[in-house]
């Protein structure tokens, strides 16, 4: 049998061998050393100075000083951190609240819930089993349909590993040796557009048959209204904004309100117009926070570039204070959202009625702290002013501070939270070493170079070769987990892109959304059977899937948008590092 | 006689939750380094944005802290059965065809690839040590052979904790039942835990939750061989 014969036989006994439930870290490692063995084999030579065990050991020391992978512990850590600290229930209660006019509300919120989670986690894990309990029975209750409510918790829980921070985009990069900031970027719009897709979906087929998700009963819509606000209203006026504003400069008509069995005092209203005060402030910091990017950051960076240095033997640099500045389309589409917000924002405060004042406590006092957290995270990755791992080290190291603050954090619970993150990473890094051997025995023996003839031979188009690769990826994606197509499938298609001129990333944004569509699809999707172990009985499978069957379509139409307009993936990334 | 054989067996299984006591033991105390290693970025980050005084030391520093951190968690998440394996069909086999295939693959994968892993890692530690090897990322960088003696140490625990795990095997193949693990913290924890502190669920549907949680984690473990 010839070496490259051999490397197909070594892929082949490790699609046995993952399937008969063997922890596939081991195997690739045992399949890499015994068959680098015999690729490496000199007659005559010792076969204890065999070279496969330098190749093993510089293989597992790359991967342990790897610098991509060193941010996988930190962003899982914050994400165990933040699972266990956030309180869920009082989550999605209070974006319920927020949403209540919406149809299908319940589905909506959820489908948020799920997005967020998806974006402070990266793991499916728990997700599904979670907004199983909080979620599903209140939906079924309210009376939506059986298969609506199921389809957003399976197809919302498996958002997770798609939206950015995500464990899969770093693997990814560390496999494919491409940059974790480009990969988060182009999988942010995608990732939000599917979640927004899924949202008009379930707004779209609500309104049509309005049947499938009944409005809430009354007592399940009214905000709980504390019981110092009617007084405090009469007192001050309506607007709650307005009224609060006021009384912290006249506590004359506010005298004789009690709150809690104690009399309002000054610290209470202040808190109050402070919290009435968060929306305003989160756009103003975001505008804000554009504003600068553009006119002060970008700007600042070139005069460093354009030092007037010119390269050994390059062209002369044209300058760059000329070729770039800030271009006036933007000031003119900054006013016009910055007019826009403006507006929004005076209506809403015009209006701020005691129900609206309550939202924005809840919603304050809930997820907005987290979001902030998260956006920072991830923002400051997108815009290059910290690398991934500093960023999730700071984020870890937030979501600390956020627990405490919201005395959530037990000592039990940070434990638990170290040795998820320990179990985690090992798994992980673990896999990564085995597939770091095996690839290199692959490609030693030749096998890589046989299946790039034999793909090349087929003489396919570009597109062809997309839809065959993505549809392997796919079927692989029924039995395995992610983090076997990643480590072991992905790399071998990864040196035919460029012979078919696919840019690394875009094909790995299609893969990343690909593999949602296999993990919704039956009869295999994990999620399900999750949802499953926690449904009421009545409740069956073939329900589930029933539910869960539109989501894949809208993910594979999502594939095909992408793959049509490149843009959607690129768009964001192009932008932010400029192409190439 | 069969007194005898059964007090072997328990014996094994005390010697086997030995072996996964100093796994998990050793694992738990490596795990803490995530805490050390967030908290040395965060003061690197407040240093070098805020005092704009960077270490240069401290790129293999972390380093350093993740990857001993994994390698010597490899144990542990072995003996806690958290190595991802695709349990499919793993899943619908009877104890005893898992535990044949388990003691199979463990002694045809398992064994070659860690001692690999094992004596070549002892050589690698072994020569940095002989050179006091020195970082060679930055300048003038810190001492890296004690990093490089992780390489064998966690191989070494990782092999023993395979062979507790083919033991299990045989006891399985014996008895039809696999041996119990040792408690620990896993993902599904969490739904508990929020649970346990929900402001607006009712008393019984948390009560239902929580008892279907617990059966779906159970059939789950049970699917993976625990």
């Amino acid at each position: 049998m010839s070496d490259p014969y051999l490397g197909m036989l070594m892929l082949g006994l490790i699609v046995a061998a993952i399937m008969l439930g063997f922890p596939t870290a081991f195997t690739l490692m045992g399949l890499g050393i015994l068959f680098g063995f015999a690729a490496y084999f000199k007659s005559g030579q010792a076969w204890i100075d065999n070279q496969v065990f330098d190749l093993m050991v510089q293989r597992a020391y790359g991967a342990m000083t790897n610098d991509v992978l060193i941010s996988i512990p930190l962003f899982v850590l914050m994400g165990y951190v933040m699972e266990r600290g956030a309180l869920v229930d009082r989550m999605f209660y209070s974006i319920q609240l927020a949403f209540r006019g919406v149809p299908a509300s319940l589905a909506v919120a959820t489908l948020i819930v799920c997005a967020f989670w998806g974006m402070a986690s990266g793991l499916v894990g728990a997700v599904v089993v979670l907004m199983g309990v909080i979620a599903f029975n209140p939906m079924l209750k309210a009376g939506y349909d059986v298969r609506l409510a199921a389809g957003v918790i399976t197809a919302g829980g498996t958002l997770g590993i798609l939206i950015p921070p995500s464990v899969m985009i770093i693997v990814y990069a560390a496999v494919a040796g491409q940059s974790v900031v480009k990969l988060y970027a182009a999988a942010m719009v995608p990732g939000f557009f599917l979640a927004f897709l899924y949202v008009l979906y379930v707004l779209a087929w609500a309104l049509i048959n309005p049947k499938i998700a009944p409005k809430l009963p009354e007592d399940q819509t009214r905000v709980p209204i504390p019981a110092w606000i009617p007084p405090f209203q009469s007192a001050y006026g309506a607007n709650m904004f307005l009224a609060s504003l006021k009384a912290l400069v006249m506590p004359g008509p506010g005298k004789g309100i009690e709150k809690d069995g104690q009399p309002l005092r000054w610290p209470d209203i202040a808190r109050g117009l402070g919290f009435s005060l968060v929306p305003l402030s989160l756009v103003t910091a975001l505008l804000g926070v554009i504003w600068w990017y553009v006119t002060v950051h970008q700007q600042a960076s070139q005069v460093i570039d354009t030092g007037g240095l010119q390269p050994l033997g390059g062209a002369p640099q044209p300058d760059a204070t000329e070729a770039k500045g800030v271009s006036p389309k933007f000031y003119m589409g900054f006013f016009t959202v910055a007019g826009l917000m403006t507006l929004v924002m005076l209506r809403f405060y015009w209006r701020m009625t005691a129900e609206r004042f309550e939202v924005i406590r809840l919603l304050s006092t809930s997820i907005v702290p987290l979001a902030v957290l998260v956006v920072c995270v991830l923002g400051s990755i997108l815009f290059g002013f910290a690398t991934a791992s500093e960023a999730a080290a700071v984020g870890a190291f937030g979501a600390f501070i956020l627990a405490l603050i919201a005395r959530t954090l037990t000592w039990q619970r940070t434990r638990e939270a170290v040795f998820l993150t320990a179990k985690t990473t090992s798994m992980v890094c673990w896999l990564f070493i085995g597939s770091a051997i095996f690839s290199a025995v692959f490609a030693i023996l030749g096998g890589q170079a046989l299946i790039e003839k034999w793909v090349l031979s087929m003489e396919l188009s570009p597109l062809q070769f997309m839809i065959l690769s993505q549809a392997m990826i796919f079927i692989l994606g029924w039995p395995l987990e992610w983090t076997e197509i990643i480590v072991i499938f992905v790399p071998i298609f990864l040196p035919l892109l460029k012979h078919f001129g696919i840019d690394p990333v875009l094909w790995g944004v299609l893969v990343f959304v690909n593999l949602q569509a296999a993990f919704l699809s039956p009869p295999v999707a994990m999620s399900a059977f999750y949802l499953k172990g926690v449904a009421p009985k009545h409740v069956t499978l073939n329900q589930i899937f029933a539910g869960m069957m539109p989501y894949m379509l809208i993910v594979i139409l999502c594939m095909v948008l992408m793959y049509i307009w490149p843009g959607l993936a690129l768009w964001l990334p192009e932008f932010l590092y400029g192409a190439g | 006689m069969a007194s005898d054989s059964r007090s072997a067996e328990t014996g094994i299984v005390r010697a086997l939750h030995f072996i996964d006591g100093v796994s998990t033991w050793v694992g738990k105390a490596f795990a803490w380094l995530i805490v050390g290693l967030m908290l040395v970025v965060v003061t690197e980050v407040f240093k070098r944005y805020a005092l704009n005084a960077p270490t240069s030391w401290i790129f293999d520093l972390n380093n350093m802290f993740y990857g001993t951190l994994f390698m010597m968690c490899g144990a542990y998440t072995l003996a806690q059965n958290a190595h991802v394996r695709g349990d499919f069909l793993y899943s619908s086999f009877s104890p005893r065809r898992q535990a044949a295939l388990d003691l199979v693959l463990y002694v045809v994968f398992f064994i070659p690839g860690i001692v690999a892993l094992c004596y070549a890692g002892y050589d690698y530690a072994a020569d940095s040590w002989r050179i006091r090897e020195h970082s060679n990322i930055t300048s003038d960088g810190p001492p890296v052979y004690h990093f490089k003696t992780v390489i064998p140490i966690a191989g070494a625990l990782v092999l023993l904790q395979g062979l507790a795990e083919i033991a299990r095997s045989i006891i399985c193949l014996r008895t039809g039942a696999w041996p119990s693990r040792l408690g620990d913290v896993n993902e599904m924890d969490v739904v508990g835990e929020q649970l346990a502190n929900s402001e607006f669920l009712d008393e019984d549907a948390r009560k239902v939750a929580a008892e279907a949680a617990r059966i779906s984690e159970s059939a789950r473990q049970r699917d993976r061989g625990e």
